[in-house]
C-alpha cells in the first residue's frame, strides 16, 4: 500500500497554464486583459474563473484583439496598477507595436508567452520563433523549464519588473508545458505577499500635477528647458537597454531571494548541468533543457564528457555567464527552437557574439530542431554529440550554416 | 421639449482655460478651438488618451504641453483599449475621481481604431470617445481616410477626388446600443460645451463626433475656418443632433434648420473649397442627393 507523504507543502498536479495562473493569483495581480490564442487559451480562462468566482478582486478586460490587450495594460500599468496579459504565436506577432510601447514608456507589464509556431502555414505546436523573433523589443525574455519554474518565474518577474521598470516576458513551451501535467508546490499567499512589495509607480495620473505620456520626443535633448528632465530620444533608449543590463545582476538577486524565502532557485540567468569537467556542451533554451539532460545523463553512461548549459534569461543576454562556463569546453552544440531565416538560430548567434574575442575559445556550432512541435529526442541529440566528438576537429564550418535536425 | 440645459453662453462658461497659448496647432485649426471647449466642459476632472494625430502634434514636445490635464498618448489603433485599460486602472485602485476621455482623429477612429473602439462600446465601458472629424489623414498630410466627403481632392484621391461616400461613424456606434452619441462641429462651441459637459453625468461608453474645419487640409484661408464650419451645417453636409437612448434630437443650428425649413445649397458650402475645385455638376448633384435623403432621416427621426 502506498504510504500517504506527510507535508504542510501544498503540491498539485497541474498544467503549465494552471501554474502560471495560480502564479498570477498569487501576485494579487490588479488589471489582466488577454485575447484567446492557442494552447494560451487555458490560461485566461482559469483566470477569468479566478476574477468571475472572487476569488480574485481584478478588473479582467476581455478584448477585441492582442493588440488591444497590451494598450489596455499599457495604459493601466500608467495608472499605477500591476498588470498582466498572456498569449504567444500569432497574438505575440500582433501585439508586436505594443511591445515597443511598453518597453520604451518603462512599464513592468509581465506576460506569459506560451510558445507556439507561427505561420503561414497553421501549425498548432510548440516552437520558440514566436518570442524569439521578438528579441529586440526591449523586453526581459526568461525561458522555462517546467511548471514549477514557471509558477516561480511569474513571481520572480514582477519582482524584476517592478524594480528595474522593465516588463518581462516569461515563455513556456506550449502543449510540452502549458497542456502537461506535474507536480508543482503552490507557495503560500503570505509568503509571497512578503516576498513582493506593492507595485510603486513612476508615473502620476492626477489633475492636480498634470503630465503627459508618450508625447513627441526630438532626436537631440532639449537643452533651452533646464529645469525639467528633456532628455533626447536617443538617451531615452540608452536609458532602456542601461535597464536591461542592469537587470541581469537584479535576475540574479532575486533568484536568491526567492531561494531563501521558498527553497528553490533557478540559476538566474543561466542553468547549468555536469558542465564542471565537460568537454562538449549542450545549449538550449526552454522546456527542450530537460530533454538535454537526459541526453548527457546518457552520453555520461557512455563514457563522454558532456554537459548542458540552460539560456534561462535570452534577454538581456548572459554574455558573462556564458563565457565563464564554456571556458573549459572544446565544442558547444547549440539545439534550438528557431531560426533567423538565412543565417542560423539566435541563440547560436549570440553565443558566438558574445564568445568572439573572450577567453572562451569553444567553437560553435548550431543545430535546428522541433520546429513546429516536431519531438526532439534525447537520443537525436545524442546522435549529434556522438558525431561531432568523433573527429579530431569538427569538419563543418561557419559558411556551412546550422545543420537541420530534419529529414529533408 | 430641448433637454439640453441652455443656461450656457460665451461668456457664462468656467473662465479656467485647460488648453493653454501657444500650442502647435496651424493657424485657424478647429481642432484647437473644439478641444479648449471641450476641456471647459471636463472642468479639468478628466485624464486624456490620445492617439496619432494632430492632436498629439497639439499637445505638444517633450518636456513641454499645452495642456494642464493628464494625457497619454497611445499608438494609432488604440486609443479606445487605452481608454479601457485607464478605467480598468483607476477601478483597480479605487479611483472614480476622473473621467477618461479617448481621443482620435477620423482616420483612426473609422478606419485603423475601429476595431478596439467597437470592442471598448460593446464593454460598454464607462468612457467618452471624441473622434474629431477633419474628414482625412491632415497630421500625415492630407491622404484620404474613410470620413472624407466624396469628390475631395486629397493627396491619395488627387486626380479624381474621392469616390465613394464617407462612413457615418455615429451611426455604426447606434448599433452598439449607447446611451449617449452626439455630434457636433467647432463651429457651435456652446452646443459642444453643453453636450460634452451632459456626458459627464451618463455611464457607460459615451460617443461624440465632431466636425473639425482644416485651413491646410481643405486648402481655404484660415481666416475662414468658422465661417466654414458653420456652412458645413447650414448646407445640411454636416448635422448637428443628439441620441440619448435610442432617441434622436437635432440641436443648436440643425434645429432651427429643421424648423425653417432652409437648408443653404451646397455651393455655399464646398465653393470656399479648393479640395472640392474638381466636382463636376453631376458629382455636385449626388452630393446633393446624399443631403437631402440623410436630412430626411434625420428629420423623421427628430422628437426636438
Amino acid at each position: 500500500m502506498m504510504q500517504k507523504i506527510k507535508s504542510n507543502k501544498d503540491i498539485q498536479i497541474i498544467n503549465g497554464n494552471q501554474a502560471a495562473a495560480l502564479a498570477v493569483k498569487l501576485c494579487r495581480v490588479q488589471v489582466i486583459s488577454a485575447y484567446p490564442v492557442t494552447p494560451q487559451s487555458p490560461l485566461s480562462e482559469a483566470l477569468s474563473r479566478f476574477v468571475e468566482s472572487g476569488e480574485m478582486t481584478t478588473e479582467y478586460i476581455a478584448v477585441e484583439s492582442e493588440h488591444s490587450a497590451l494598450t489596455v495594460l499599457n495604459a493601466a500599468s500608467l495608472v499605477g496598477a500591476r498588470t498582466f496579459t498572456a498569449t504567444g504565436s500569432h497574438g505575440l506577432a500582433y501585439m508586436h507595436e505594443l511591445l515597443h510601447w511598453t518597453s520604451g514608456a518603462r512599464l513592468p507589464v509581465v506576460m506569459a508567452c506560451v510558445n507556439r509556431a507561427i505561420g503561414a502555414p497553421w501549425c498548432i505546436p510548440s516552437d520558440e520563433q514566436d518570442s524569439v523573433s521578438q528579441r529586440d523589443t526591449g523586453w526581459v525574455q526568461i525561458y522555462t523549464r517546467n511548471n514549477q519554474e514557471i509558477l516561480d518565474t511569474i513571481i520572480q518577474a514582477y519582482k524584476v519588473a517592478e524594480s528595474m521598470y522593465v516588463p518581462v516576458m516569461v515563455c513556456f513551451d506550449g502543449f510540452v508545458l502549458s497542456h502537461t501535467n506535474m507536480p508543482v508546490e503552490i507557495p503560500r499567499q503570505a509568503d509571497v505577499d512578503g516576498f513582493l512589495p506593492h507595485y510603486k509607480p513612476h508615473t502620476i495620473i492626477d489633475p492636480a500635477t498634470p503630465r503627459i505620456y508618450n508625447s513627441v520626443t526630438l532626436p537631440d535633448p532639449r537643452f533651452e528647458i533646464p529645469d525639467i528632465p528633456h532628455r533626447g530620444y536617443m538617451e531615452l533608449r540608452q536609458l532602456l537597454h542601461e535597464a536591461l543590463e542592469n537587470a541581469k545582476q537584479k535576475i540574479e538577486d532575486v533568484d536568491k531571494e526567492f531561494a531563501q524565502v521558498f527553497g528553490r532557485s533557478y540559476g538566474g540567468m543561466v542553468w547549468e548541468y555536469c558542465l564542471d569537467d565537460a568537454e562538449i556542451a549542450l545549449v538550449t533554451m526552454g522546456s527542450l533543457s530537460m530533454e538535454a539532460t537526459v541526453a548527457v545523463d546518457n552520453l555520461r553512461a557512455q563514457g563522454y564528457k558532456v554537459g548542458m548549459l540552460s539560456v534561462r534569461v535570452f534577454r538581456p543576454f548572459p554574455r558573462k555567464e556564458v563565457i565563464k562556463l564554456l571556458k573549459k569546453v572544446n565544442l558547444a552544440v547549440v539545439f534550438e527552437k528557431n531560426i533567423s531565416y538565412g543565417y542560423e538560430g539566435a541563440v547560436c548567434s549570440e553565443l558566438k557574439a558574445s564568445l568572439y574575442d573572450s577567453d572562451a575559445k569553444a567553437r560553435v556550432f548550431g543545430c535546428i530542431v522541433g520546429l513546429g512541435g516536431r519531438d526532439v529526442k534525447a537520443r537525436e541529440l545524442q546522435g549529434v554529440i556522438k558525431k561531432a566528438a568523433s573527429v579530431k576537429r569538427y569538419k563543418r564550418t561557419q559558411e556551412d550554416g546550422p545543420q537541420w535536425i530534419s529529414y529533408l | 421639449m430641448d433637454k439640453l440645459p441652455m443656461k450656457e453662453n460665451a461668456l457664462s462658461l468656467p473662465e479656467k482655460e485647460y488648453l493653454l497659448p501657444g500650442n502647435r496647432s496651424c493657424a485657424g485649426c478647429g481642432l484647437s478651438l473644439a478641444y479648449r471647449y471641450i476641456l471647459k466642459a471636463l472642468e479639468g476632472r478628466a485624464v486624456i488618451t490620445v492617439t496619432a494625430s494632430c492632436l498629439t502634434v497639439l499637445q505638444g514636445m517633450y518636456p513641454l504641453a499645452s495642456v494642464n490635464v493628464p494625457s497619454i498618448n497611445t499608438p494609432f489603433a488604440s486609443v479606445a483599449a487605452g481608454a479601457s485599460g485607464l478605467v480598468a486602472g483607476l477601478r483597480s485602485l479605487g479611483r472614480d475621481d476622473l473621467t477618461v476621455v479617448g481621443f482620435a482623429g477620423d482616420g483612426g477612429t473609422s478606419d485603423i481604431g475601429i476595431q478596439s473602439l467597437s470592442g471598448a462600446a460593446a464593454r460598454q465601458t464607462d468612457f467618452l470617445y471624441i473622434c474629431y472629424d477633419n474628414e482625412g489623414y491632415m497630421n500625415t498630410g492630407t491622404q484620404h481616410s474613410s470620413s472624407t466627403p466624396f469628390g475631395a481632392i486629397t493627396t491619395t484621391t488627387p486626380i479624381k477626388g474621392k469616390r465613394y461616400f464617407p462612413k457615418d461613424m455615429p451611426k455604426i456606434m447606434e448599433a452598439h446600443n449607447l446611451p449617449y452619441i452626439f455630434t457636433a462641429s467647432s463651429s457651435f462651441p456652446i452646443d459642444l460645451y453643453q453636450k460634452v459637459s451632459k456626458c459627464r453625468n451618463i455611464r457607460g461608453t459615451k460617443y461624440g463626433h465632431v466636425h473639425i474645419p482644416c485651413p491646410p487640409g481643405w486648402s481655404f484661408p484660415t481666416s475662414k475656418a468658422v465661417k466654414i464650419g458653420k456652412l458645413a451645417v447650414e448646407t445640411g453636409m454636416v448635422v448637428l443632433y443628439e441620441i440619448e437612448n435610442g432617441v434622436l434630437r437635432l440641436t443648436s443650428r440643425s434645429k432651427q434648420l429643421a424648423k425653417n425649413g432652409n437648408l443653404k445649397l451646397l455651393d455655399e458650402y464646398i465653393s470656399h473649397q479648393i479640395r472640392f475645385a474638381k466636382l463636376t455638376g453631376s458629382d455636385k448633384q449626388r452630393i446633393q442627393d446624399w443631403i437631402n435623403q440623410r436630412w430626411q432621416q434625420y428629420l423623421a427621426r427628430d422628437i426636438s
